[in-house]
């Protein structure tokens, strides 16, 4: 009887709206929240590491320059009039070497990795799965295919397409190929995107490998470059398209970040509060392919970068992307500077390939966090 | 707000799992959608909730057709409470329930302190409140189910839906849930499995049965012992209380015919 009398009971006092509270479970909830950094120094510390290394790489090379000056070389050619530009203290080779080389490459990393990481987390976004990435979705491997194409060709481009157009090409390509191979009645599944993005992946690393083995011999050597990544060809102007590609994205997450809080709960659960969850994955999933695309064009196959740099904001702020999203283009600009300053220095004079690198330190460093800090990265399932 | 499913069929994977259901769910009624598991409950609610075009008919928030709302538009005026899906990055308690904000504020706006409030209030009302930086799966199953709650309740539409909202609670929960979602007075569609809560809160009872209404009324008309037969294909007996005379069904397997 106990039971029913209790219904009957609560349906006489219906109107009474608040809910008794459990003594038990408050004690069971006060127990540790989540430590969560807050955002803004979080990111106001990784700008400033990342000016540290910008200064730090831009003193580092063959021709000598001490950190001070290479401030000063960077600070007088962003503010005209700087007396020591023009008093004698500082020779035109060291310059040139800091302004015309060891800048733009050092941006251009910046630029590389903080895209790069961008696109991962808007592709994890997409597909609601930590592994989601530039490489497994098969994106990096299309626009490789592209850009290789041109290199082997022999000429500056391929099909009337520059290196940068055919990488952007191939990106796209592989996208929408991984979009309607995961496509279930007019919806994107998910799990069928990571299946159809590493099939085609394999795919696509194949025909490069093809194109790579075919070629003249001249050919391979700036193929294995580009393939394992490299932003030592940098100048000013290449920083152009990438920087124009980031900025987009990044204006266009800002605005959608909200929405993709909403989805990590699920299509219905997003349904339910107004998103539109099929325009928005093809949105997403088309900005993180023409960022990638036009980052692989310049800075070739840098791979981790998409996939550790997502974590490791989520694990610093936690996953509501209004907050992880800054971390991640800033840290993710940190991380391949500092990858790129280890390239140039660990192994001095030679350079080692970015793509190595960020594999060197990104693997490990991956599964450490995958073994320690999984819980709160989000893979423990 | 009233609602009104007007000859609704559903097609889903190809195959039609509603057949024509009329059902008006007139403002501040609560109405519980009862049925076994696969006779279209959470259907029906998607076919309001999503604003999705159904395969024929219309379903009408006080005349206007769903599919024809914006769908922010759509979630501001309908709250839905459904069932937790896993997620494989995880927001906190504060977080889940602040996304129910977010058909209220433009797509590069900051919350508002209104958001705060309304998000503060829902976390009480849940009986959550002290869990707001906890991650969503470090949680029990009631206690996820009730960040659910919040979330819809922070979403303040005029009307709400609930997909199985007590099934992972105990029955002091359970009957929580039921009487803050009655005291709200809003327009209520419930799907439940509980035909004794069921007929305890709600107004109306619409039983669904292999996507066809076979049923709709205030709960002692609908929930008869040759209904639940049917419907259920349990033997139900009704037990009347000897100190309130109030009515409750309990439950026993089918006899053997013969």
């Amino acid at each position: 009887m106990s039971e029913s009398t209790a219904i009957l009971t609560e349906r006489r006092e219906r109107r009474l709206p608040f809910l008794r509270r459990r003594s038990g479970e408050r004690a069971r909830g006060r127990s540790k929240g989540r430590r969560m950094l807050p955002v803004g120094p979080t990111v106001a510390t990784i700008a400033v590491l990342a000016v540290l290394v910008l200064v730090f790489s831009a003193a580092t090379g063959p021709v000598a320059v001490s950190p001070v000056d290479a401030a000063k070389i960077v600070i007088g050619h962003l503010i005209p009039g700087m007396p020591w530009m023009s008093d004698g203290t500082l020779t035109p080779l060291q310059d040139q070497a800091v302004w015309q080389f060891r800048v733009p490459r050092s941006l251009l990393a910046a630029l590389s990795g903080a895209g790069l990481a961008l696109a991962g987390a808007m592709m994890q976004a997409v597909v609601r799965n930590p592994l989601a990435e530039p490489y497994i979705l098969g994106v990096s491997s299309g626009a490789s295919v592209g850009a290789v194409l041109v290199i082997v060709s022999g000429g500056a481009t391929f099909l009337g397409l520059t290196m940068s157009g055919a990488a952007f090409v191939g990106a796209m390509v592989a996208c929408i190929l991984v979009a309607m191979l995961a496509r279930i009645r007019g919806e994107l599944s998910p799990t069928r995107m990571i299946l159809a993005g590493v099939a085609l992946g394999a795919l696509l690393s194949a025909v490069t490998s093809y194109l790579t083995l075919t070629t003249d011999a001249q050919n391979v050597v700036s193929v294995m470059f580009f393939l394992l990544g490299s932003v030592s060809a940098a100048d000013m102007s290449s920083l152009v398209i990438p920087a124009v590609a980031l900025a987009i994205a990044c204006i266009a997450v800002f605005g959608l970040s909200r929405s993709m809080n909403a989805l990590l709960a699920g299509d219905e659960s997003a349904m339910a509060v107004g998103v539109r969850t099929t325009r928005l994955r093809g949105l997403l999933l088309v900005l993180a392919s023409l960022l990638t695309g036009a980052i692989v064009a310049v800075s070739g196959g840098i791979g981790f970068v998409g996939l550790v740099v997502p974590h490791m904001a989520r694990l610093l702020v936690g996953s509501d992307h209004r907050r992880m999203l800054p971390i991640t283009v800033l840290g993710g600009a940190l991380f391949l500077m500092v990858a790129d300053l280890l390239a140039r220095t660990v192994a001095m004079p030679t350079e080692i390939p970015l793509g190595i690198l960020t594999a060197f330190v990104g693997a490990p460093f991956f599964l450490w966090l995958m073994r320690s800090g999984g819980e709160r990265a989000g893979f423990d399932r | 707000m009233s609602v009104l499913f007007d000859d609704v069929s559903v097609a889903r994977g190809g195959r039609t799992v509603l057949h024509g259901i009329d059902l008006e769910v007139g403002t501040g009624r609560i109405v519980g959608l009862l049925g076994p598991n696969g006779s279209g409950k959470s259907t029906l609610l998607r076919a309001l909730f999503t604003g999705q075009r159904p395969l024929s008919g219309r379903v009408l928030i006080d005349g206007a057709d769903v599919s024809q709302l914006a769908p922010r538009t759509l979630a501001r005026t309908v709250s839905v409470m459904l069932q937790d899906s896993p997620s494989e990055f995880d927001l906190t308690v504060r977080e889940t329930v602040l996304v129910g904000r977010s058909p209220h504020r433009a797509p590069f706006s900051r919350d508002t302190p209104e958001d705060q409030r309304i998000v503060d209030e829902a976390l009480r009302t849940a009986d959550v409140h002290d869990l707001g930086d906890r991650l969503v799966r470090s949680l029990s199953g009631g206690q996820r189910q009730r960040v659910m709650l919040a979330r819809a309740l922070a979403q303040s539409g005029e009307i709400l839906v609930l997909d199985e909202p007590t099934n992972h609670l105990d029955i002091a929960h359970q009957l929580d849930l039921m009487r803050v979602v009655s005291g709200l007075g809003t327009t209520v569609i419930a799907a439940l499995h509980d035909l004794n809560i069921a007929a305890a809160f709600c107004d109306d009872i619409a039983v669904l049965d292999e996507g066809r209404l076979v049923a709709f009324g205030p709960p002692d008309t609908v929930l008869t012992p040759a209904l639940v037969d049917e419907v259920f294909h349990v033997t139900a007996r009704i037990a009347i209380e000897v100190d309130t005379g109030a009515r409750a069904m309990t439950f026993h397997p089918r006899q053997p015919v013969g």
